[in-house]
């Protein structure tokens, strides 16, 4: 399976999700923002980072990106799309996702390592976790906090499309503690918090077990694998 | 220079902790009075021809399209006056003239 993974300028995390994908057994692809082409890829990942430099807003600029149309025509074919932190403001601005991402309400960064519980473990995204599982990723934005409508809050949480919510600690002022969600095929995934940064042991957050032992963020990836592996 | 100016603010009921951290300030340094600050967005938009009906429909969808967020911020105005850069210079000149009467910032001044 071959994961591009889309630079834009300004993209920090472009290649710790190109490792997590080999990490996963799937081949990462580097693609760029300029360009039309998604070189043949079987899934996409709109990575981290400060595209733009926020100017705008977050992810406005990125959203309007010559690759931007590739990459709706095939979200809306079903192909799986993660947005991570930048890469989902990037999909709401695209309209791929619902809602939008406004300054943290206590105004400043923040950086920790988050626990998120998984609520819907059934998109292309998370279907390799049990539902309802706790799990800890590194969390580090300055304008996380999801927002929409009541009636698209309500919609969302009644479409079961609330993919991911704070657990213990509310760390920006989201909504319903939403941290993630998905589009209505559930092959769109955005979240605020980083799965590519609890990927391999020695590098992720602390666990009980052990300092920095924490791979929780693998799933993300080898629930795509898998899924690409069903369908082949 | 025919300049379109569009101002966008963030939604009303939403938190802008942008204004609130200002309206602290404000408070802190001895100016009371404010019950609230909010920071919105204005941008000027500068065009060589005329000032037509395509052009506002144009503006029109480009400031809700892509100058704003409809689900966090809201058009408060879109307008067609002299941009910021001419009123300084014209703030400048009148200075000049009447060196006297000191610095009198005008309506557009930002900086």
């Amino acid at each position: 399976m071959r994961i591009g993974v889309i630079t834009f300028p300004g993209s920090l995390d472009d290649r710790d999700a190109r490792r997590a994908v080999r990490l996963a057994g799937a081949e990462p692809v580097a693609l760029w923002h300029g360009s039309h082409d998604l070189d043949g890829v079987d899934a996409l990942i709109l990575p981290g980072g400060f595209s733009y430099g926020d100017y705008l807003r977050c992810g406005a600029i990125a959203s309007l990106s010559p690759i931007m149309s590739e990459v709706t025509d095939a979200a809306n074919k079903g192909m799986p799309v993660l947005g991570i932190c930048n890469g989902f403001q990037m999909l709401t601005e695209a309209h791929l996702l619902e809602g939008g991402l406004i300054r943290n309400d206590h105004g400043s960064f923040i950086c920790r390592d988050q626990v998120l519980r998984v609520e819907n473990a059934s998109t292309d995204w998370t279907s390799g976790f049990e539902p309802g599982r706790e799990i800890t990723i590194p969390l580090k934005n300055g304008e996380g906090g999801f927002i929409a409508s009541e009636e698209t809050l309500d919609r969302l949480e009644g479409e079961g499309r609330v993919v991911f919510r704070y657990v213990d600690v509310n760390p920006n002022g989201s909504l319903r503690d939403i941290a993630g969600i998905t589009n209505e095929r559930g092959n769109v995934v955005g979240l605020m918090p980083h799965p590519e940064h609890a990927v391999e042991p020695g590098f992720g957050p602390d666990t009980a077990a052990a300092m920095r032992s924490g791979v929780d963020g693998l799933g993300f990836f080898t629930s795509v694998v898998r899924r690409g592996l069903v369908e082949a | 220079m025919p300049t379109i100016v569009v101002d966008v603010m963030p939604k009303a009921e939403l938190l802008d902790p942008q204004g609130k951290a200002v309206a602290g300030a404000l408070a802190r340094t001895g100016h009371t009075g404010f019950t609230g600050v909010r920071i919105g967005k204005r941008f000027e938009l500068t065009v060589d021809g005329p000032v037509d009906d395509e052009l506002r429909a144009g503006v029109k969808q480009i400031a809700e399209e892509i100058l704003s967020n409809s689900v966090t911020e809201d058009i408060v105005g879109i307008h067609y006056v002299e941009s910021n850069v001419e009123l300084a210079e014209e703030s400048l000149e009148a200075a000049a003239e009447h060196p006297d009467e000191g610095y009198v910032a005008p309506a557009g001044e930002t900086h």
